[in-house]
C-alpha cells in the first residue's frame, strides 16, 4: 500500500510544483470555451439548440480530462528513457504495485485539472441546471480519468522516441476528442460519424457529464456508466499487463 | 557475492554479450572496462533483472536473481549511466521514495537518509529540488540513494561520466570509504582507466561482448607488458573506433536539453 500511495504522491507533488505548466494546460481548454463558446453560439441559437456555452462547456472540461490523463501515461517515455522508471522497476516491489500508483496518480492530477476548468466554465457563464448534481459529474470525470490514464500507460509502455509520441497524438488523442461530441451533438449525425462517436468511450464521459449537468443528452446515462466502467477495467488489464512487460 | 557463469544475451542474430564468466568476491571493487558497445550496461541490466539472459547463469549473494528476484533487488543498488532521479522532487523526498520502494523502516529510513546524505555533502541542500543540482551533486545524491537499504553490492555503471576531476576525485573517495566501512561489494564500469587503476582490486576488460582480460590492474599491465593500463587496453581492444547506433534514449536526451528546465 504504502507503494502504491507514495508514487501516487509523487505525480501529485510533480503537478502542484510545476506552476507554469498547469497555467499553460488551462489555455487550450479556455481558448475552446470562450472562442468557440461565444464565437458559434450565435449560428447555435439560430439553428435551435439553445445556448453554446452551456452546451460545449462538459465537452471542454471532459477535454481537459482526456489530455491530462493521457498525457500522464506517456510520461512513461520520458521517464523510461532517462528518467526515474529504472528506479522503480529495479526495486523489490511488483509492477503491478507500480503501474497503480502511477495511474491513480496520473488521473488524479486530471481530475483536479478537470475541477479546476469547470470553475473556469462557471466563472465564464456555464451554469449547470442543478448545483446538486456536480458531484455525481465528478464521478463521470473520475471514470474518464482513470481510463484514459490507463489507456497512456498501455500506450506508454511501448513507446520509444518523440516520433511515436506525435504519432498518438495525431491518430489517437486528437480523434478521441474530435468524435466525443465534445463540440456537437450526437443526434442526427450522417451514419459513418455516428458509428465512429459510439466506438469513441469518451463520447459516453461527455454524454454522462451532460446528463447529469444539463438534464440531456444522447444516450441512457446507464449506458454511459457501463461502457465506462468496462471499457476502464479492459484498459486497466491491458495497462498492467504492458506494463509488466517493460524492458529496459 | 557476484558469480556469473557462461553469461549471453543475443538480440535478433546480434550477440551482444557472448559466454561471459567471472566472480566478484565480498568487499571486492571489481572494474568492468570497455570500448564503447562492448556488453558493459547489457552485463550490468541483466545482473539488475532489467533484462533476462538468454543463458548461462548469475548468482548474486547466493541468489539468483531470476527466481528471486525481489529477494536479490533489496541486496543490490545500482547507480545508472542516465540520472534516474526525479527532478521535480527534493533530495530528501527521492531518498524517501527509495526507502519506501525497498521496505525500509520509518525511523532507519529517516537515520540513514540524515547519515548518507551528510557524508555525501547534500544535507544542507536536502529540500531543494533536484534539478537545480549539478551533475557531480546529482551523482552523488544518487550514489547515496543507492546505498539506503544498505545493499550488499553496489553497481555503477560509468559513475564519473560527464564529471569534472574534482568531482570524479571525491566521488571514488566517497565510494572507497563505504566499501572499506560498510563491506559492500562494488562492481563499476567506466571508460576512465586511470580510476579503474586506482580505485578497482580487479579489473574485466570486455570487447565484442567477450571478456579477454581479467586480473589485478597490475597483473593485466604486466602480462601485455605495457606501463599504464590504458596502453593495454588498447593492445587489446584494437585502436579502432566503435561507433554506436544512435539509440533513442540519445535523441531524448538531446531532445530534453533543448527543453531543459522543463520536466527534469
Amino acid at each position: 500500500m504504502s507503494v502504491i500511495y507514495i508514487l501516487w504522491l509523487r505525480e501529485l507533488k510533480r503537478y502542484t510544483r510545476s506552476r507554469a505548466q498547469i497555467v499553460a494546460s488551462l489555455g487550450q481548454p479556455l481558448l475552446y470555451l470562450l472562442v468557440l463558446g461565444f464565437g458559434m453560439g450565435p449560428v447555435f441559437q439560430r439553428a435551435g439548440n439553445g445556448n453554446y456555452l452551456q452546451f460545449v462547456a462538459p465537452g471542454v472540461i471532459g477535454m481537459s480530462v482526456l489530455f491530462s490523463s493521457v498525457f500522464s501515461g506517456l510520461g512513461l517515455l520520458w521517464d523510461r528513457q532517462f528518467g526515474f522508471l529504472k528506479e522503480t522497476l529495479v526495486a523489490p516491489v511488483s509492477r503491478l504495485q507500480i503501474m497503480i500508483g502511477r495511474t491513480l496518480g496520473g488521473a488524479t492530477v486530471a481530475v483536479i485539472q478537470g475541477l479546476l476548468v469547470t470553475l473556469i466554465c462557471l466563472l465564464a457563464g456555464f451554469r449547470p441546471v442543478h448545483f446538486l448534481t456536480m458531484p455525481i459529474a465528478l464521478g463521470f470525470m473520475v471514470l474518464i480519468a482513470v481510463l484514459f490514464a490507463a489507456l497512456g500507460m498501455a500506450i506508454g509502455s511501448g513507446l520509444q522516441d518523440m516520433q511515436g509520441f506525435q504519432l498518438i497524438m495525431n491518430f489517437l488523442v486528437l480523434p478521441i476528442y474530435f468524435l466525443s461530441g465534445a463540440l456537437f451533438p450526437l443526434t442526427g449525425l450522417p451514419i459513418a460519424l455516428s458509428y465512429a462517436t459510439r466506438v469513441d468511450p469518451l463520447s459516453y464521459g461527455i454524454d454522462g457529464m451532460r446528463n447529469v449537468l444539463l438534464g440531456h443528452a444522447a444516450f441512457d446515462p446507464r449506458v454511459d456508466l457501463i461502457v465506462l466502467v468496462v471499457v476502464g477495467s479492459i484498459l486497466l488489464v491491458i495497462g498492467a499487463h504492458r506494463f509488466s512487460k517493460i524492458e529496459i | 557475492m557476484i558469480v556469473v557463469r557462461n553469461l549471453v544475451k543475443t538480440f535478433g542474430s546480434f550477440t551482444a554479450v557472448n559466454d561471459v564468466s567471472f566472480e566478484v568476491d565480498k568487499g571486492e571493487i571489481f572494474a568492468f572496462l570497455g570500448p564503447n558497445g562492448a556488453g558493459k550496461t547489457t552485463t550490468i541490466k541483466m545482473l539488475t533483472t532489467l533484462l533476462r539472459p538468454t543463458s548461462g547463469s548469475i548468482e548474486l549473494d547466493g541468489l539468483d536473481p531470476q527466481v528471486q528476484q525481489n529477494e536479490a533487488r533489496k541486496r543490490f543498488g545500482i547507480v545508472f549511466q542516465d540520472p534516474s532521479l526525479d527532478g521535480d522532487l527534493t533530495a530528501a523526498e527521492n531518498m524517501e521514495i527509495h526507502g519506501v520502494l525497498y521496505h525500509v523502516p520509518h525511523k532507519t529510513r529517516k537515520h540513514r537518509t540524515e547519515e548518507l546524505l551528510k557524508l555525501f555533502e547534500l544535507w544542507d541542500r536536502r529540500d531543494e529540488q533536484v534539478k537545480k543540482f549539478s551533475g557531480g551533486m546529482k551523482r552523488r545524491l544518487e550514489i547515496a540513494r543507492g546505498f539506503l537499504h544498505t545493499p550488499k553490492i553496489l553497481f555503477l555503471d560509468e559513475p564519473t561520466l560527464g564529471l569534472d576531476p574534482q568531482s570524479r576525485n571525491q566521488l571514488w573517495t566517497h565510494i572507497k570509504k563505504v566499501n572499506e566501512d560498510e563491506r559492500v561489494t562494488v562492481l563499476l564500469t567506466t571508460h576512465y582507466m586511470d580510476e579503474a587503476d586506482r580505485v578497482a582490486h580487479r579489473i574485466g576488460i570486455i570487447d565484442h561482448g567477450k571478456l579477454v582480460a581479467q586480473g589485478t590492474p597490475r597483473a593485466i599491465k604486466d602480462q601485455n607488458g605495457t606501463e599504464s593500463l590504458e596502453d593495454a587496453f588498447l593492445k587489446l581492444t584494437g585502436s579502432t573506433i566503435r561507433d554506436e547506433n544512435a539509440d533513442p534514449a540519445a535523441a531524448m536526451r538531446q531532445f530534453a536539453k533543448m527543453w531543459s528546465g522543463g520536466r527534469r
